[in-house]
């Protein structure tokens, strides 16, 4: 099965204003910089971007951001980014805040067919407003949905043809949770290669749940917090 | 009164051997710097990594390798990269045995807020929520008042809750304190030169003293 297209422009297809995108990585590390600066040439509006963190001011969804096409965030971080804070405290964007580690369940749910799950983060705080909650076992839990979104986008080290993918380090993160968890899955990779390259053993995501894969072009790779050691 | 580092150095000293550990971001992550000798633990990142090292050596930055507060790292021999929801997993499902958190206030029941501001600061949970609600062993590393004074060991937290009776014990700059299941806390340790009077002075919370309170060591 051949999934490749040429492009972040042919991957992006389709993509448009009002819809609801699931874009990998963590902080700035393992987001697809190629489809995001195509979302930024498309200008679409009104997104509902779900995504761990909203990049910062000049870089990942920092980007979409500045230009104001963004309508919805839903992350579980947002620091470091003042432009958000600023259209966060306006009422320009509307923000949900969720806790990681439902965050990541909500794509796994989606990605597995699960509509709801149970959770016992957020319990007795805002985040359960207004959600059904349930006891097992003597604790309290909070019932969470499923993400339902029109396009997942991820980055991945490798991929081939078929859409199998492998990631490197922590920029794995949210990005294989995310894979099949959206009507369409964009997946954009440093090294593409043709199909028997990749071991069957080490394929971290299998390409069924990738609709379109590219190799990225120029990856910044940008660090956030750049942290040494002195050599002794 | 006790330092940052000294207040992550107290709080290493509660490490056990063979823990799977996850550190916070701030003072907590301090505590990586001081584990006891002839013990061994590991730390978990909730972006991904089980078997987090040092900082790497200048030049040997990885974009491609960081912990939860986004700093470069690396990772030690044996160490494991996953998803995130397999991150969550390990920390939901209760494998790993010690959390150790920053907060802006707890409460006297063992509440802890640490993630909002109303109308001035909201950073989001992260992976706190989901931490403090799962994990059985949660010690907060805090400094004990506000830059103004004011106790941030309360009877009622103010700001928007993180979590609900789930800390276990406090290490301040002043002191160390367990929450008791039944409520209030227990008076265990004073910072070097710190009374018991100072302390008490400084927390809002019941604070319950009983006997003498002895001074850390270090």
């Amino acid at each position: 099965m051949n999934k490749v297209v040429a492009n972040a422009s042919e991957a992006c297809e389709g993509i448009e204003s009002g819809m609801t995108i699931m874009l990998g990585g963590f902080g700035l590390c393992g987001i697809p910089e190629n489809s995001i600066s195509e979302l930024v040439k498309k200008e679409i509006k009104d997104l509902t971007c779900i995504s761990n963190n909203a990049g910062v001011d000049d870089f990942g969804l920092g980007l979409l951001l500045q230009g104001k096409q963004i309508k919805k965030m839903i992350s579980s971080y947002v620091g470091e980014n003042d432009e958000f804070e600023r259209q966060m405290l306006s009422g320009e964007l509307d923000v949900e805040l969720t806790p990681q580690g439902t965050l990541a369940e909500k794509c796994r749910a989606a990605q597995a067919g699960i509509p709801a799950f149970y959770t016992p983060a957020g319990y007795g705080t805002e985040v359960a407003e207004g959600k059904e909650t349930r006891e097992f076992n003597g604790k309290m839990y909070v019932m969470e949905k499923a993400f339902e979104a029109d396009f997942a986008i991820v980055k991945a080290w490798k991929g081939d043809h078929a859409g199998n993918l492998i990631f490197k380090g922590t920029a794995r993160n949210f990005n294989p949770n995310m894979c099949g968890a959206g009507k369409i899955t964009i997946a954009e990779v440093e090294e593409l290669v043709p199909l028997g390259e990749l071991d069957p053993n080490e394929i971290h995501i299998p390409g069924i749940f990738v609709q379109r894969i590219f190799k990225g072009t120029n990856y910044e790779k940008r660090i956030e917090q750049r942290t040494t050691r002195p050599r002794s | 009164m006790l330092t940052k580092n000294q207040i992550a150095q107290r709080i290493a000293k509660e490490l056990e051997d063979g823990w799977y550990v996850n550190l916070g971001i701030g003072i907590p992550t301090l505590v990586a710097n001081y584990i006891p000798e002839g013990i061994e633990v590991e730390f978990q990142s909730e972006n991904g990594i089980l078997g987090m090292g040092p900082f790497p050596y200048e030049g040997e930055e990885d974009a491609d390798l960081i912990n939860a507060g986004k700093q470069t790292i690396t990772a030690m021999p044996g160490a494991a990269y996953f998803d995130s929801a397999m991150s969550f997993a390990m920390i939901r499902g209760q494998h790993v045995q010690l959390t150790v958190l920053g907060a802006m206030e707890v409460s006297e029941n063992g509440d802890i807020a640490n993630w909002k501001i109303p109308g001035k600061m909201v950073k989001g949970m992260g992976g706190a929520m989901d931490l403090v609600a799962s994990a059985d062993n949660i010690i907060v590393a805090m400094m004990h008042t506000n830059k103004r004074g004011d106790s941030k060991i309360l009877k009622e937290c103010s700001l928007p809750l993180t979590g609900v009776n789930c800390v276990k014990k406090i290490v301040t700059n002043l002191c160390v304190m367990e929450v008791l299941p039944q409520g209030g806390l227990k008076l265990l340790e004073r910072a070097p030169g710190v009374s018991v009077e100072e302390i008490k002075a400084a927390t809002e919370a019941q604070l319950i003293v009983e006997g003498d309170i002895p001074e850390m060591k270090f």
